[in-house]
């Protein structure tokens, strides 16, 4: 396989003190019984104080092993980190030692999951363990503790947080979940969060509601967000940029705005295309034809070559790299510009 | 809470007459002449018999009879009499001497367990797939496959007549040392039935969401393990235990018969030899009644241990 060198992602060059945090050409593999699936295949993505990156994906992407390797939690082994560099604050943190490791976590980046109710420990009250942090990291006493707590609790908007300190986490709705959730994430305050799918196991009503607390706390708060979701609706309202995997590469990387209008990977475009829309009704809904590749048998050439409707034999038979367009956007495709330009046949 | 617990005192309640009336049933039904059982071998007067027969209400035959001496034992025992082994013993008195001899050596077992089992439980756990943990696996497999009344004797063997590091047998009124290999020969099963659940356990929990997001709060390894992890695994390994107590109470006939240890099983493996049926139904009442309250707090502790319980 042939190793692309390190470019600078779009959007926003590198400013004078580095951005806040910088993924650069990591190398993920998972060694099971099976083989060697090689889940990450040299990701680079960025992130500066302030701002919204969407990571869009579908499950097996590798959206979600990257940020676990950002957060430092990934199980190793199975899983093994051949290469790349992770900077925060221009530090690299793969260089560090598990236990200045630990103190980044929760303190600097902190990270919140798909589904709060296995997420969070069942047998502790939940200010028991939004407290934890507190008094583990901070030293706070128990009464400073339960205190924070429950501003913490009333900051995501929880109602009556005093009176629900002591409940379990299986006494809330799947929404005052993700929100006790989020409390706890917020705890350090973080300057970067991760949200791992935050609003998938939730009711769609509900979902808009998390989402819009995650915007507006992390405007509030002067955080900047990764948001990892595979849902394209979700992305549009909260994201600056958006960062597209596929079989464990960020096959497109824009701004919003020019990535809906424009997409300029045949896979994004296949994404954005399966989105049902009002004013196509009666029509069949078109999908993306095939399944995601095994990551242990990775297509040759480009991965998404085996689903791609514009395929060629250039796609078969050579990596593409990722090609700035010239409006500053990447697209890992032979053919980006035609594709954007909507010129393919 | 309140609820539950008194729904399920009905229920022993229930369970209680229901084994009762079983083992007594199994006990006197297919008995040909319990007078001359009494009497074994000697030959009986017809004034003993007209006595005996009136004492225990022997003259009503049938199944209504045999209703008949049932509830009049079951009103005895109500009232705390057990009545007299064939022996001419109180049966109450040979249960006051063999309970603490029994319960002695049920905890010794339970210590055994719990402090090897869930140790060294945990340890696999943790390392999972490490030689410890193969080790282990082997070991308790080898133990599972033994069972005790095989175990028993070896131990005895080398541990007491060869090597005599134990005494051998325990005899009347044993002290602790004496009791310390009955315990672990008792406690083995014990121990590694809670060692492979704990290892499970905890390798189960190890893999939980819940301890990814431990460690995203930045909480050390320690603490993840020691808090997070444990509180979780150890629900059923102690819902195990909490029955094992139960368990050990009355499976304890073949460790105290072949360590000679005067203990309850001893003494109900005694009455079912010499078919002493007032001393079998007796200390099996007995043995009921012990069983169902451990099975009671067994399931009150689980609602306590995992608040997601919670019996309405």
């Amino acid at each position: 396989m042939s190793q692309h060198a390190v470019r600078p992602t779009p959007a926003s060059p590198t400013p004078p003190g580095g951005h806040l945090l910088e993924v650069r050409d990591l190398h993920v593999e998972f060694r099971t019984g099976e083989g060697l699936a090689k889940v990450i295949n040299g990701v680079s993505y960025h992130l500066d104080p302030g701002e919204t990156l969407a990571v869009l994906g579908e499950s097996g992407s590798g959206k979600s092993v990257t940020a676990q390797a950002v957060m430092g939690i990934l199980d190793t082994p199975p899983a093994h980190i051949s290469s790349g560099e992770i900077r925060y604050q221009g530090q690299d943190l793969l260089g560090l030692p598990e236990a200045q490791r630990r103190q980044i976590r929760g303190r600097d980046i902190a990270m919140i999951f798909q589904d709060a109710l296995s997420a969070l420990n069942p047998v502790f009250p939940v200010g028991w363990q939004i407290g934890e942090t507190l008094r583990q990291r901070l030293g706070m006493s128990r009464a400073d503790a339960r205190r924070r707590s429950v501003e913490l609790m009333d900051l995501v908007q929880i109602p009556a947080a005093s009176e629900r300190l002591g409940d379990y986490p299986h006494q809330f709705s799947g929404g005052m979940r993700q929100r006790v959730m989020i409390a706890m994430a917020l705890a350090m305050e973080p300057k970067v969060l991760i949200a791992d799918e935050p609003t998938t196991a939730l009711d769609v009503t509900v979902q808009a509601q998390i989402m819009d607390l995650l915007a507006d706390l992390r405007r509030d708060l002067d955080m900047a967000m990764i948001l990892i979701t595979h849902d394209l609706g979700v992305v549009a309202d909260v994201a600056d940029r958006i960062a597209v995997m596929y079989a464990g590469r960020i096959v497109e990387h824009a701004d919003v705005r020019s990535l809906y209008r424009a997409p300029a990977h045949p896979y994004t475009k296949g994404l954005l295309d399966s989105i049902p829309r009002l004013d196509q009704r009666g029509g069949k809904l078109s999908t993306i034809r095939g399944l995601p590749p095994n990551l242990m048998r990775i297509p040759s050439g480009c991965p998404f070559h085996p689903r791609c409707p514009y395929v060629q034999q250039v796609c078969v038979d050579v990596v593409p790299h990722d090609l700035v367009l010239d409006d500053g956007r990447t697209s890992a495709c032979h053919f980006a510009q035609e594709v954007r330009d909507d010129r393919v046949s | 809470m309140f609820r539950f617990i008194v729904r399920r005192l009905l229920q022993m309640v229930l369970a209680f007459f229901g084994t009762t009336l079983i083992v007594y049933a199994l006990m006197f039904a297919g008995q040909g002449d319990p007078i001359q059982a009494l009497a074994g071998e000697r030959p009986v007067t017809a004034a003993q018999r007209a006595y005996l027969t009136e004492k225990y209400h022997l003259d009503a035959t049938g199944v209504g009879g045999f209703f008949y001496r049932y509830f009049d034992y079951i009103s005895n025992l109500l009232r705390g009499d057990l009545g007299e082994s064939l022996t001419g013993r109180s049966i109450g008195d040979i249960l006051a001497a063999a309970w603490p001899v029994t319960i002695r050596l049920a905890l010794i077992a339970i210590a055994v367990a719990v402090v090897f089992g869930v140790t060294a439980g945990v340890l696999a756990g943790i390392r999972r797939a490490s030689i410890f943990d193969n080790a282990t696996l082997l070991l308790t497999l080898l133990v599972l496959g033994i069972p005790t009344i095989v175990l028993a004797p070896l131990a005895q063997y080398f541990l007491g007549v060869r090597w005599q590091l134990f005494p051998p047998t325990a005899g009347a009124d044993p002290d602790f040392f004496a009791l310390l290999l009955p315990g672990i020969v008792l406690g083995s099963l014990s121990l590694a039935t809670a060692l492979r659940l704990t290892r499970t356990s905890v390798a189960e929990n190890l893999r939980a969401d819940y301890v990814r997001t431990a460690r995203s709060k930045g909480l050390p390894n320690r603490r993840v393990v020691s808090v997070h992890v444990l509180r979780n695994s150890l629900i059923p390994v102690i819902t195990f235990l909490g029955v094992e107590v139960g368990n050990l109470m009355s499976g304890a006939i073949i460790t105290e018969g072949v360590f000679n240890i005067p203990g309850v099983g001893f003494n109900l493996f005694r009455g079912i030899r010499t078919e002493d049926g007032p001393l079998v139904v007796g200390i099996v009442s007995v043995l009921v009644v012990v069983y169902l309250v451990s099975n009671l707090v067994v399931d009150i502790l689980y609602a306590v241990l995992d608040p997601r319980i919670r019996y309405e």
